[in-house]
């Protein structure tokens, strides 16, 4: 019988042909987590009595989160992951490394593997083919001690993509859109697989932006094939070798089926204060913008500075708004160094941050102040978000976060290409 | 194994962020500190007067967003003795079941604020003593059952070495 990609992966993850609702036992290929989630999953596997981690080269802790760190408990939880990696041989990805789930994808991540991270938005590696999927602390300490996991294999539901995106259209406004259609709770448990012919011209990075939110749904792991695209990728990473294709069978049986035109789709954001609140930029009026945010693991890679950059080059941040780049990892902050991109931000009057999360979870780097209304490329825009709980924050593409930075309100981004 | 206490009747959709906000996350190595900033954002009376045994009771898809592990472990901390709600987002239901905090499925809309309810666990029997109004939970999948049976992950490990689970 046909298997779906969630199928196919844990099945071979298990050593046995699994079909979805089952429950299995895969081994994982990768575990990681962040000085956030780290510091409890070190504190676990010491309650657990296990002090040893099964495949270091195959563990992973990032301090990504506080990069640099603003206060001292984050500073002693620094010390507290350093001391953890250097004993256990796990490896440290140290502040200016970069966002976990970006690095994951740059150096680790492959297709075919069961990859399982102390953060939610582990499902980001969907996009290189990984049934990627976040757990708890305690969890991913048992999956670094013992190198295996338990899950339940979910359904999927097919996605299909045709046509491609219009000029100033992105796949965040696709995935906006999808969530805001099918809600928060819409495909809770379920294996997201975008399949199809708009995929084909689709980059790893802007299928990333769209396995990444898989989680704002509710799915457990939103998944690509492996394919001509991740081939590239792998190659731009020095990783060819990681390669193989995977697809899911073409009479795999999938929960529920959608197609999408993507050439229909049109500039969204999401609202305060949730995720499914979305809505066309068209529809949403007047929006005065304090701040706007380009960055994370969702719209943090060097195809959404170019994005960014193209609106912003030879133009101005508006001067009552302040326009914060995080940028998402080494290699990216490298490029966009070499390639002008970093000239063309600054000049244009933003200010770059990082590598690292940013103001995305409200612990550095741009807290909101009382009633102010941050535009931003990030997956989540629930009340506190960004550390103050009288703010504001919209989630978008990083073209809608670069015309809004411009014009001081929310912006449709084809106006400015 | 019963519990008995009061009903804190919250919404849909709360978040990781409402039960455990990102600015108090600094504390997440002191968790006794950080379950007294639990809920701050959504009810700010809450951490200082719950009772040990009081039950937690939301709507759809309590839980939602990041997969905060100190999120259920603070609930549990501030002495909250179960969770009900309609839906759950996955990883905090795992991590409920991981951290040995009992989360039920059911329908909470007659259950109201301040209400006097009684939990069966092994049963799933939820009685509300104010309004007299009683709703069997589902039981939980077998895997969960072990888990939070044991007391949770970290006295599963330690009694079994490592994963012992049955589908």
């Amino acid at each position: 019988m046909g298997k779906t990609l969630a199928e196919k992966i844990l099945g071979s993850r298990a050593g046995r042909d699994v079909q979805a609702g089952e429950f299995v036992i895969p081994t994982v290929d990768f575990a990681y987590a962040h000085d956030g989630t780290g510091p409890l999953t070190v504190q676990q596997m010491k309650a657990m009595g296990l002090e040893k981690i099964k495949d270091p080269a195959r563990s992973a802790i990032f301090l990504d989160h506080a990069s640099p760190s603003p206060r001292l408990e984050h500073s002693n939880d620094h010390k507290l992951l350093r001391a953890f990696c250097k004993r256990t041989g796990a490896i440290l990805s140290d502040i200016g490394g970069g966002i976990l789930h970006n690095v994951v994808s740059e150096k680790y991540a492959k297709p075919g593997d069961v990859i399982v991270g102390a953060d939610s938005h582990s499902c980001t590696q969907g996009a290189l083919s990984a049934f990627a999927t976040g757990m708890g602390s305690t969890d991913v300490a048992v999956a670094m001690a013992f190198g295996y996991t338990w899950m339940r294999v979910p359904e999927s539901f097919q996605v299909v993509l045709k046509g491609n995106l219009a000029k100033g259209v992105y796949t965040k406004d696709f995935i906006l859109y999808f969530i805001g259609m099918i809600g928060a709770n819409g495909a809770t448990y379920k294996a997201l697989e975008f399949l199809g012919p708009g995929t084909k011209n689709l980059s790893v990075a802007a299928r990333a932006t769209i396995a990444n939110m898989a989680v704002e749904c509710g799915a457990k792991a939103g998944l690509f094939p492996a394919d001509e695209q991740t081939k590239l990728f792998l190659q731009e990473h020095g990783r060819e070798k990681d390669y193989q294709e995977l697809a899911p069978d073409p009479d795999a049986t999938y929960e529920r089926k959608f197609e999408f035109d993507l050439s229909r789709i049109e500039p969204v954001v999401a609202c305060p204060h949730f995720v499914d609140n979305v809505k066309p930029i068209r529809e949403v009026g007047e929006v005065k913008v304090h701040q706007v945010f380009i960055g994370t693991c969702t719209n943090g890679r060097l195809e959404d500075l170019h994005c960014a950059a193209q609106i912003l080059k030879g133009r101005r941040v508006h001067p009552e708004t302040r326009l914060i780049v995080a940028l998402s990892s080494r290699k990216v902050y490298l490029d966009a160094m070499r390639d002008g991109t970093l000239q063309t931000l600054i000049e244009a009057g933003g200010i770059v941050a990082g590598p690292g999360c940013g103001p995305c979870v409200g612990v550095h780097e741009g807290v909101l102040a009382d009633g102010e209304i941050c535009v931003g490329t990030q997956n989540r825009n629930f009340e506190g978000r960004m550390g103050n709980p009288k703010g504001f924050i919209y989630l978008a593409s990083p073209a809608t976060a670069a015309a809004t930075a411009i014009a001081g309100q929310l912006s449709d981004p084809r106006e400015f290409l | 194994m019963t519990i008995r206490g009061r009903a804190w009747k919250l919404g849909d959709g709360i978040t990781t962020d409402h039960i455990s906000p990102g600015r108090f996350f600094h504390l997440r190595s002191n968790l006794p500190e950080l379950a007294k900033h639990c809920f701050a954002d959504v009810k700010p009376e809450f951490a200082a007067s719950v009772k040990a045994g009081d039950i937690v009771v939301g709507g759809q898809n309590f839980g939602l967003g990041s997969s905060r592990e100190h999120a259920p472990i603070i609930l549990k901390l501030t002495g909250v003795g179960a969770v009900l709600a309609k839906s759950y987002a996955r990883i905090f239901f795992r991590n409920a079941i991981n951290s040995g905090l009992p989360a039920l499925i059911i329908d909470t809309d007659q259950i109201r604020e301040g209400d006097e309810l009684e939990l069966n666990l092994a049963t799933g029997q939820v009685k509300d003593l104010t309004t007299g109004v009683e709703m069997i939970a589902p039981p939980l999948p077998p895997v969960m059952r072990t888990i939070i049976g044991d007391g949770g992950l970290v006295e599963h490990i330690k009694k079994h070495g490592g994963l012992k689970l049955d589908g």
